[in-house]
């Protein structure tokens, strides 16, 4: 697959519709299993009610798990893809139950040459409201590609 | 966690080893976080793609780092922001330690605003997997 700016260029600033995403207790509980995490806010329903949150708790990189949407026109290729980078800002703690909306969008894209090739730089935001309106969570996310490189992943 | 959880810069946050990480728990995390890209879990495939096997999703990682965050904080406390580069591959039988050091320290009304380096490296070869910054704020 020939991927080069000019594709991306165009859809800076373009965003998904939000989606629907319901926190279910049992997602919770097999996030943090896979993560190897035996919080008991996260695992344990009585131990999460006397809490101060008064519902089970997602750990903070669970809104991994949601369904952000599709940003339109958007292709990116299948292989050859880096994580580079990934940051979080925190506004309200994600609960069982919770019905919350998530969209991503494309807010940058840069090319650079290394050693290694040419390296083409995608930014993603990642935005999580509530029923309310509320912004509970923000993240970035930094996708390195390498059309000549190889295909190492994060 | 105790109350009035007190933080000076210069601090070392006290780390978490996980147990290693096994071909299991990259399946667990694939389904359970919907990132079913086959390098984490189809062998043949990782070799295809020249990573010389499967490697662990970088959130995973991450993952790992959180939970000294929030192992730390308990409820005294509250993540504000967490972000992190990722360095190297980790791949299955290796063990990663989580660590941190206090950069930064503004106290207010409600108690202190931490900021943190915070890391995870390979044990026991010490080579560095991600690295990144935190900050949280903990309670009177």
């Amino acid at each position: 697959m020939d991927v080069d700016m000019g594709d991306f260029l165009p859809l800076v600033g373009v965003w998904s519709k939000p989606v629907k995403n319901e926190v279910e207790k049992g997602a919770i509980r097999k996030f943090a299993q896979a993560i190897g995490d035996g919080n008991p806010l996260y695992h344990d329903e009585e131990a999460a009610t006397k809490s101060r949150y008064g519902r089970l708790v997602a750990p903070p990189t669970f809104s991994r798990t949601f369904d952000y949407g599709q940003i339109p026109h958007l292709v990116l290729p299948v292989a050859g893809l880096i994580h580079g980078e990934q940051s979080y800002v925190f506004h309200r703690p994600i609960l069982a139950g919770d019905v919350l909306y998530a969209s991503q969008g494309l807010v940058d894209v840069k090319e650079r040459s290394g050693k290694l090739g040419r390296m083409i730089i995608l930014v993603f935001s990642y935005k999580v409201e509530n029923e309310a309106g509320d912004l509970v969570q923000t993240s970035t996310s930094t996708v390195i590609y390498r059309p000549e490189g190889d295909n190492r992943h994060d | 966690m105790t109350e009035g959880m007190r933080f000076a810069v210069g601090d070392r946050l006290a780390p978490l080893t996980k147990p290693p990480v096994t071909r299991t728990q990259l399946v667990m995390y694939s389904g359970a976080s919907g990132d079913f890209n086959p390098i984490h879990t189809v062998e043949s495939f990782a070799q295809e793609a020249g990573l010389g096997g499967v490697i662990a999703h970088g959130m995973l990682t991450m993952a790992f780092v959180g939970q000294m965050l929030t192992d730390l904080l308990g409820e005294c406390g509250e993540l504000e922001t967490f972000g992190i580069r990722f360095i190297d591959m980790v791949r299955p039988d290796d063990i990663i330690t989580c660590e941190g050091i206090v950069t930064e320290v503004e106290e207010d009304a409600d108690g202190q605003i931490v900021a943190c380096d915070i890391w995870a490296k390979k044990t026991p070869s010490g080579e560095k997997v991600v690295q990144g910054t935190a900050r949280f704020r903990t309670f009177r």
